[in-house]
């Protein structure tokens, strides 16, 4: 796992005595303890599968940008194009150094005033400098992390318990679309976003009233079956929707094409950090790929565990991998050279000392 | 014959039934480790070295090596764990047994903690 502590000490999030209190196994990532696991990573991932589920993601980081310069700043170090943003949506993106290789994978909130940023945790320090450094005259961003809270609400039955708490209806709150709103005095964000593939919610708020608003879900949710949610679960399910995880799938040497997000590239929306290089991947092809594979044969794979052609040769690596809980079944994610990366190749895991077959797939591994 | 419990220091038990022991991990590996999804069990016929890493038990989130206690021959393995790793999580001590392995004369397990013993190294843990 990537950690990057800023400073000695280990950050606690408003939420740190809930978790413990509901008997968590903390630990530190991205310099801050957080939950791993409550009541065990399996039947807290069925429940967000089945139920609803409550994550604590303070750690996340949140910057703030404004100004006149604003639009032009991100469009100048992200890979997709903020301008089509109508006040309300959202946009994932990446920052891209100037070889195309992925700084952060990132959220973008188009604001009344201007853009709210919300970057991985291992690397918020890093993301800082890097904005802080291209910024455009009269931009000025503003670092919202050690004031915001984060409770993601994710899981087929989350509306009914947002609505319920919130006292308001999310009927038209779409996909990749926040409003803003309040809770007990205090302001609160709320998007229709999420890293589980279920429906599902983020609400960001000050950090006064984060046990308020955790009870609440809480006590709200006790008919729905709610359940709080641990890391570890947290990395199965985005993991059985393919959704990278910086750190794993995704990192500075990597690009958005040989990650599958190029349609999240927009080459033609004028310069921005990275744009020759991805350019020029876009025309000639990558040489590797990442891509997703379920085992046919026993064993899990691991992340560094090498992939391998019907000659043995190594052909790859293993980026993520785990048991799949709604499966049942060993799945991961991995890079490998492009003319190995069509969906019904078979290839090999080297698992320790064993070789076990594996099989490209499409798509995700849940429908 | 008189059974025998030892612990190591590694979170595995050991039951001495003369020149059989019979290997698992304990209440306190299983709990660390997390839900069990797979254990990767030695052959019978398997000759193992004292300190082996002989077995891995895999939980999704992380791989655990069970090592040998003492030397000798892996003279039976619990293939219900094949279809139900969850027994070493749900009875550690008993069905979630992992593997039985043969000494040559008496097994050495001079190094090896008493229950009393080991329940007093987890509070250093």
């Amino acid at each position: 796992m990537d950690t990057e502590e800023r400073g000695g000490n280990v950050k606690q999030t408003p939420l740190t005595n809930k978790h413990k209190a509901l008997g968590a196994r903390m630990v530190d990532y991205a310099g801050w303890e957080m939950p791993v696991q409550y009541a065990g990573l399996i039947e807290e991932h069925l429940t967000v599968r089945s139920k609803v589920g409550l994550f604590d993601l303070t750690h996340m980081g949140e910057f703030e940008l404004t100004g006149p310069g604003a639009l032009a700043t991100l469009n100048s170090v992200t890979t997709n194009d903020p301008s089509s943003l109508a006040v309300g949506e959202i946009q994932y993106t990446c920052l891209t150094n100037e070889q195309g290789g992925i700084i952060d994978d990132i959220l973008v909130y188009r604001t009344e005033n201007g853009f709210l940023l919300v970057v991985n945790a291992a690397n918020t320090a890093k993301d800082w400098d890097w904005i802080k450094g291209r910024l455009q005259p009269a931009t000025e961003l503003k670092d919202l992390t050690s004031d915001l809270a984060l409770i993601a609400v994710q899981g087929p039955l989350s509306a009914p318990l947002v609505e319920e708490t919130l006292g308001i209806s999310v009927e038209d709150i779409k996909n990749y679309t926040f409003i803003e709103t309040e809770y007990q005095g205090s302001p609160l964000l709320l998007s229709r976003t999420g890293y589980t593939g279920e429906d599902g919610f983020e609400l960001y708020f000050p950090n006064a009233v984060a046990e308020q608003l955790w009870d609440d879900l809480m006590a709200k949710g006790q008919k729905h079956g709610v359940a709080p949610i641990g890391l570890g679960a947290r990395d199965t399910l985005r993991l059985e929707m393919r959704m990278p995880l910086y750190g794993n799938d995704v990192w500075e040497e990597t690009t958005p094409y040989e990650a599958g997000l190029g349609r999240f590239v927009k080459l033609d929306k004028g310069q921005f950090v990275g744009r020759e290089v991805l350019q020029k991947q876009k025309e000639e092809g990558v040489g590797r790929r990442l891509i997703a594979f379920k085992m046919l044969e026993k064993g899990i794979p691991r992340q560094g565990y090498p992939l391998l052609n019907a000659e043995d040769e190594e052909i790859g690596v293993v980026t993520s991998g785990t048991h799949s809980p709604s499966l049942d079944q060993p799945i991961g994610m991995g890079y490998v050279k492009a003319e190995y990366a069509k969906a019904g190749t078979v290839i090999t895991v080297q698992i320790r000392k064993r070789q076990a077959k594996a099989e490209i797939i499409k798509g995700r591994f849940l429908s | 014959m008189s059974e025998k419990l030892l612990f190591t220091k590694e979170h595995e038990w050991v039951l001495v039934k003369g020149d059989v022991v019979r290997v698992g991990i304990t209440d306190y590996a299983q709990e660390e480790l997390g839900d069990v999804v797979y254990v990767d069990l030695p052959e019978v016929g398997d000759r193992v070295e004292e300190g082996e890493g002989f077995v891995v038990v895999e939980s999704v989130k992380a791989v655990a090596d069970v090592y040998a206690p003492v030397s000798g021959e892996v003279i039976s393995v619990n293939e219900e764990l094949d279809e139900s790793p969850e027994l070493v999580n749900e009875s550690p001590f008993d069905r979630g047994w992992i593997a039985e392995i043969k000494v040559e004369g008496v097994a050495q397990t001079g190094d090896l903690m008493s229950k009393q013993e080991y329940e007093e190294f987890l509070k250093g843990v």
